[in-house]
């Protein structure tokens, strides 16, 4: 008989409290969530470029979610030289290929996978980037090759919406 | 505070408590013998801890997105209902949970007036209870300015132009809250500042409030003294936590109605109309919560005089304990006190209503007639009352008037011929 | 509890006559039904997207929505036009954006990210073309009036010849809603002034009806989520509710006292 009684008065308490959790769940998510990305900080996810104006040879930054984004129209030259690198050469083995859908442009973050710094255009021993903060050096395809940077410069999503726009993210 | 040792269960425990003494604390707290025939008017206290609670919750998260600047000020909060996920849910919290914050205050304040809370050992707790209340309606008026709409703007217009009513230092001391010459962005980032700070001043206070009411004990519907622990108390946990429990959700049943349903209707509508110093609108009203002491402000004719008089209505509740003169602390004993203290309760809605209306003519003499009649209740019927009364018999023990189901004389008297 | 119910019900009445108290003192309100009243609430889309075109066309020549993205057209909740429509119409407004390398501002058709462009530059832009009276912002005017969605419907209807003997100032209209009676904005309706994309018959009411109903969600695009969000918050607090006052009773029974 008392056995019954606790069992009966145990689901009781077992369910109110269960039932309790899941409201206590349900108020500290929106506590949480408002701190994701609002939606006006998601519309901006998008940033779409005009790069019609771009010669090869020549680098343009732009800002994409508050980063900078390097694109580049490489030369022929360039793209010939990223395209021989053997893997085993690289820290971060990853194929020109892979980075550079279109060879003749490369669209990458510009952000030293190191510590976060901006690497200069045009500078390096690798005819690449060059990051002044602690001499990290990356090539032609953004590939780091010497320097305590461990990844390649991120390549974002990007496509053509037409021939001369990019709309990166 | 520790009329037990304990002793803590684990090794870590132990040594932690020796250390600083959070699980005594616990252990007192849990243990605490709390009359049993505490009814729901005595839930308030624990309803007040959730609404600082959500208010501090909501407040935080809300100042995460929300910009202190007379520029960007209105726009943030659009910003906060529009794109912040649950913005509008938080927003909408916050702005009713303060209305929510202050029922709950007005129903504790009217049962510590009913059941003689106030009266000694008490005092101490009900003065605190006082400081509280000023700093919740110092939070609230500042918060309120914060959205920066035609009320924001016109209501701190308002109130900080009463401190010109000070001979000779007013002036100085309006243009120094203001931080200008007129109501403007200092006036706005200093009022978010003080909002900020004031809830976690409140904290601290409540904790005292609590800290100086587990010395003699919560009073109780009968008002007599009760040994504690004994067979008239229940240790605080479960019975009053599960107590407390369900008065809280019952609150928070008619506090989600407000939030997803009415979320404005306690609200004006003016305040959604951005800020104009060129434009007053045509009726500047407070919240609702602060309707009464608006009414007796603007009873008095004199500028002055209405500052003080409105000053005198709250700061006349810390003299309670001393004004009501009757050695019996609650009015179920109390018949006649009982008539008076309802009368009080109509006096306060009424003042709220007049409050809301323009301050003419029939609504003025009202307004007029019942601020006097609050002054009339402290000063001179509460202490009269306590000589003249002729009070009921109390009961020797909560216990036997309980046993009958209340705190009934008649029932009592039943009950004491039936003791077992 | 005799108490308890007589203080609670004299607050709510305090609370219904300080509302009225607020709303304008002229005529009571014309009176419709709106889809989005009531526990279960929503908004009927046909008539926000209708009354989309009526801010459009109509209102939006004067009066700025300046808090609305055009990506809140295609979110739900509200008109949900799909993302190109809303990329179509957003492309038909042009937006300041810049510096460019140049240094200098430029014109560009507006994207979904951007705010609802605004018909004047600033205030005293709108004032000086206005005859001095300022076309209110329309993102939150719904909740600015204290008679709401009926206040704004009721006044777009509003409009008619002032009582005999009384002579209105030049550019002053007499309206029977309006706060004070007279108002600077000229009746904007007339009979059959937009073509509906879906055929509807736009007459004045049905004109006002849309363009309140979208003006509701304009101030409230949230509405929908908090109604139904509302609902779940009350059935679950009931349930909880239940629980713990039969746990309650639970544990109190072993106190020989009553609850």
């Amino acid at each position: 008989m008392s056995e019954k009684k606790t069992n009966r008065r145990d689901f009781l308490f077992t369910a109110t409290y269960a039932v309790g959790a899941v409201g206590v769940g349900a108020t500290v998510w929106p506590m949480i969530d408002q701190m994701n990305p609002d939606a006006s900080v998601k519309a901006l996810a998008s940033t779409e470029v005009d790069v019609s104006s771009l010669t090869p040879g020549k680098t343009i930054t732009v800002l994409w979610r508050g980063k900078p984004v390097f694109i580049r129209r490489r030369t022929q030259e360039e793209i010939a030289e990223a395209r021989s690198v053997k893997m085993e050469e690289l820290k971060h083995p990853e194929k020109d290929e892979d980075r550079a859908k279109d060879p003749e442009w490369l669209v990458m973050l510009g952000v030293c996978t190191h510590l976060g710094c901006v690497p200069l255009n045009d500078k390096g021993d690798y005819d690449g980037w060059f990051c002044p903060c602690h001499g990290s050096h990356y090539d032609t395809s953004g590939r780091i090759r010497k320097g305590p940077a461990p990844l390649n410069m991120e390549v974002p999503k990007y496509e053509f919406v037409n021939s001369n726009t990019i709309k990166i993210g | 505070m520790s009329d037990h040792e304990y002793t803590p269960k684990s090794k870590f425990g132990k040594w932690f408590n020796d250390r600083l003494p959070l699980l005594s604390l616990a252990s007192h707290l849990t243990d605490y013998p709390t009359p049993k025939n505490l009814n729901y008017w005595w839930t308030f206290g624990g309803i007040l801890t959730f609404c600082l609670i959500t208010q501090i919750v909501t407040g935080l998260t809300l100042a995460m997105h929300y910009i202190a600047h007379a520029d960007m000020a209105f726009e943030s909060v659009e910003h906060i209902m529009r794109d912040v996920n649950y913005g509008w849910l938080i927003r909408y919290i916050h702005a009713n949970g303060a209305s929510m914050f202050f029922l709950a205050v007005y129903i504790h304040i009217f049962r510590s007036l009913f059941y003689g809370s106030y009266k000694s050992p008490r005092e101490i707790i009900w003065i605190i209870g006082i400081i509280i209340y000023l700093l919740m309606m110092a939070a609230a008026f500042m918060g309120y300015v914060l959205p920066w709409g035609q009320m924001s703007f016109w209501g701190a217009t308002v109130i900080t132009n009463l401190f010109s009513a000070i001979p000779l230092v007013g002036e100085g001391i309006v243009t120094w809250l203001w931080g200008g010459y007129s109501v403007d962005n200092p006036t706005l980032t200093r009022f978010f500042t003080l909002h900020y700070l004031i809830p976690f001043l409140i904290l601290g206070l409540v904790v005292l409030h609590i800290w100086a009411l587990h010395v003699p004990g919560n009073n109780n519907p009968v008002g007599i003294d009760v040994k504690k622990p004994s067979k008239d108390t229940v240790p605080f946990h479960p019975y009053i936590v599960i107590k407390d429990g369900f008065a809280l959700l019952m609150f928070m049943i008619v506090f989600a109605f407000f939030v997803f349903y009415t979320p404005n209707i306690l609200g004006h509508a003016d305040n959604y109309i951005e800020a104009n110093p060129l434009v007053t609108p045509a009726h500047i009203v407070p919240e609702w919560y602060l309707l009464p002491f608006y009414a007796i402000l603007r009873s008095v004719p004199d500028k002055l005089l209405g500052v003080v008089a409105m000053l005198s209505a709250i700061l006349i509740l810390a003299a309670l304990p001393w004004l009501d003169t009757s050695k019996i602390r609650s009015a179920v004993f109390r018949p006649l006190y009982k008539q008076f203290y309802w009368i009080l309760v109509a006096d306060v809605l009424i003042l709220g209503y007049v409050g809301a209306m323009p301050a003419e003519g029939l609504y003025l003499l009202i307004a007029r007639v019942a601020t006097a009649y609050y002054f009339l209740h402290f000063l001179l019927i509460l202490p009269l009352l306590g000589f003249k009364e002729k009070t009921l018999p109390v009961p020797l023990s909560i216990t036997d008037p309980v046993l009958g189901g209340s705190p009934n004389l008649a029932t009592a008297k039943n009950k004491e011929s039936s003791v077992k | 509890m005799k108490n308890f119910i007589k203080l609670f019900s004299i607050a709510i009445l305090i609370c219904s006559t300080t509302v009225q108290a607020n709303s304008a003192e002229t005529a009571k309100f014309l009176k419709t039904d709106w889809s989005f009243k009531g526990l279960f609430g929503k908004f009927d889309r046909g008539s926000l997207q209708r009354g989309y075109q009526v801010y459009t066309e109509v209102c939006s020549s004067c009066h700025s929505m300046k808090y609305l993205s055009y990506r809140n057209l295609a979110e739900k909740g509200g008109p949900e036009f799909s993302e190109a429509e809303v990329k179509a119409i957003a492309s038909s407004f042009e937006v300041m954006d810049g510096p460019n390398a140049d240094g200098e501002m430029f014109t560009r058709p507006a994207k979904l990210s951007d705010k609802f462009v605004m018909p004047y530059e600033n205030v005293k832009a709108a004032e000086a073309a206005n005859g001095g009276a300022y076309p209110p912002d329309m993102s939150v005017l719904v909740k600015a009036r204290g008679g709401g969605v009926d206040y704004i419907y009721s006044l777009l209807q509003g409009y008619e010849d002032p009582p005999s003997g009384e002579i209105l100032d030049e550019g002053v209209h007499y309206n029977k809603f309006m706060y004070g009676n007279k108002i600077k904005m000229a009746a904007p309706l007339s009979d059959g002034l937009v073509e509906y994309g879906d055929g509807t018959e736009a007459s004045v009411e049905q004109m006002s009806k849309d363009v309140t109903t979208f003006l509701m969600w304009a101030a409230e695009p949230h509405l929908e989520s908090r109604h139904q969000m509302g609902f779940k918050a009350i059935i679950y607090l009931i349930i909880l509710t239940t629980l713990v006052y039969f746990s309650m009773k639970r544990i109190w029974s072993r106190v020989e006292s009553e609850v």
